[in-house]
């Protein structure tokens, strides 16, 4: 199996959020940047276990500067075989998507994984953006997959509930919670990684079509009213009359 | 140039969320000066109510089955989005329409915002929600086409306005690649992501036998129920409850939260509920300071007593 796994870079879940003074930018001072969790802990990590059970290779897919090599070593450090950095900004979700597709399509991957969306866009985008430059089947939000020859078996996430369907080799799939268990290296994996490849190519060319002109704080909460524990008609009532949600 | 909506019937009748999309498209025709056109594949019961939610026409493809491949229904919507005309279209932010909204992107060029709140202003600005809401971005769309889907919870369906005629759209359905085998949802049970009234407990309740006051509340409300991430990887509860930063990220306009401290990455997928309560007997956890409404007490005397008064209340209204 030759396993391709696109891997980003997110600000660490506890970061707080700042923009810049004119509120065009996220500013990025003092912000301790980790591997997207779900391309770390569902992607990256299922697809090496594909890898030990059925042999094959795990490439890492990284689109950022030079100083991003800290994530992607980690990857390695988990178990990936080798890794490939686009040196540019990742500038938008369609970008991004066309600089996965230019490099897989000539390289015939089996399967290409990624996390189900970043934390920090939340957009939830480039899976299924790549899978069509790419021309091939998509199944997102997998939290199962079983791979016999070249044809899976998988489950996805839908709205209440799970839905189970088959595909054969190639395809994307955009792995959420339950597909594996997040991987912890050890020092063996961070050393080896230090000699394993990074191969740094330029990116291809590419519009942003969607671009942020503003960002804006969410409202702050007004603070919270207390209600006397005894009497949970008063709360009912602030519920009904007040916030008019019951 | 039209607004298309896809209106989603995987299970053969057309969805709250698919009323949802319409009332957006309505609001960005509306804002574009254009007409919001509708779209439904295979069996869609219920096509002609979206008239009542602001569609003017609906059309239906009849010769797709309802089985989901991203790569023949985004092929079948992009194709009916050129033959209709249409430069906007619009998805729910859905299983489905996450699927789909980029690949129609790709195959229309279009710039793609998901999980828009606003409808467009000045020219084509969206507004979304990041970091896990924690800010806000406003998008701009440069592109002459357009794709987005739609925030749960955000667009209020109001029916008003007559049924629309549905018509049968001719547009060439390629075979897929993907073979659905089965699926499994809970019935009776309003979705995580659709619903509006949210009751969610975490690891307070010392045990799953204690879970039965939670679901009493939840019946009384006509409310789904959820949790956080401890209860659900020790199985006192399903996965699929498990609501916060690596479970489901909902926003329904009431989440009453019991025995949950509330740690970042469980308010990371709640913290775009309309109204928080928060029951907790320790006043020091964090989640009363993302709370509107906080009762400081044992979760095991508040809750009964609540749920009396809920009764009550409904006995009234």
């Amino acid at each position: 199996m030759k396993l391709l796994v696109c891997v980003s870079q997110t600000p660490d879940t506890t970061t707080k959020v700042k923009f810049s003074a004119d509120n065009t930018a996220f500013d990025t001072n003092g912000v301790q940047y980790i591997m997207n969790p779900y391309d770390e802990w569902y992607a990256l990590v299922r697809a090496l276990e594909l890898k030990e059970q059925l042999g094959g290779s795990v490439t890492l897919f990284h689109v950022g500067p030079k100083e991003n090599e800290t994530v992607i070593r980690k990857g390695l450090a988990i178990g990936a075989d080798s890794a490939v950095r686009v040196d540019a900004v990742a500038s938008s979700a369609t970008f991004v998507a066309k600089q996965v597709a230019a490099y897989a399509k000539a390289e015939n991957f089996d399967v290409v994984f990624m996390g189900k969306e970043t934390i920090d866009y939340n957009g939830s985008e480039v899976p299924a953006l790549t899978a069509e430059l790419l021309d091939m089947p998509f199944i997102s939000y997998a939290n199962n997959l079983k791979m016999e020859g070249n044809s899976a078996t998988l489950s996805r996430e839908i709205e209440g509930g799970k839905e189970t369907m088959e595909v054969d080799t190639p395809f994307v799939v955009s792995c959420a919670k339950d597909m594996a268990e997040q991987r912890i290296p050890n020092m063996r994996g961070i050393m080896m990684a230090k000699r394993k490849p990074i191969n740094v190519i330029a990116a291809v060319a590419a519009e942003d079509l969607a671009t942020i002109v503003r960002y804006d704080y969410p409202p702050e909460k007004t603070g919270v009213k207390l209600i006397d524990p005894e009497n949970m008609d008063e709360l009912v009532n602030l519920l009904h009359n007040e916030a008019k949600v019951i | 140039m039209a607004v298309l909506v896809y209106a989603e019937s995987l299970t053969g009748s057309i969805k709250k969320s698919a009323l949802e999309a319409v009332t957006y498209g309505k609001l960005a025709a509306d804002a574009l000066g254009t007409e919001c056109i509708a779209l439904t594949i295979g069996k869609a019961d219920g096509a002609a109510s979206l008239g009542q939610y602001g569609a003017s026409k609906v059309y239906n493809v009849s010769t797709a089955d309802n089985n989901f491949d991203s790569q023949v229904y985004a092929a079948v919507v992009a194709d009916a989005a050129q033959k209709l005309g249409a430069d906007t279209v619009v998805f729910s932010h859905s299983s489905t329409g996450k699927s789909l909204a980029g690949r129609v992107a790709i195959r229309l060029e279009a710039g793609l915002v998901t999980s828009v709140l606003t409808a467009p202003t000045n020219g084509f600005e969206v507004k979304k929600g990041v970091f896990s809401g924690k800010g806000f971005a406003t998008y701009s769309i440069s592109s002459a086409n357009r794709v987005v889907t739609i925030a749960p919870n955000t667009f209020r369906p109001n029916a008003s306005g007559s049924d629309a005629t549905v018509e049968t759209l001719d547009v060439a359905v390629p075979a897929g690649r993907v073979k659905v085998t089965g699926q499994a949802t809970v019935d009776g049970v309003v979705p995580l992501p659709e619903a509006e009234l949210v009751v969610s407990a975490g690891r307070g309740m010392k045990g799953p036998e204690n879970w039965g006051m939670i679901e009493e509340m939840a019946t009384i409300l006509g409310a789904t129920t959820a949790c956080s991430r401890p209860v659900a990887d020790i199985d006192w509860r399903p996965h699929h409850e498990h609501v916060g930063q690596t479970g489901v990220a909902i926003r329904p306009n009431l989440y009453i939260a019991v025995g949950i401290s509330g740690a970042i990455q469980h308010l990371a997928g709640v913290n775009q509920s309309k109204v928080i309560v928060v029951i907790n007997k320790d006043p020091e956890a964090p989640f009363f300071k993302a709370a509107d409404y906080g009762v400081v007490g044992d979760l095991f005397d508040v809750v009964p007593r609540l749920n009396e008064a809920l009764k009550k209340f409904k006995a009234n209204n």
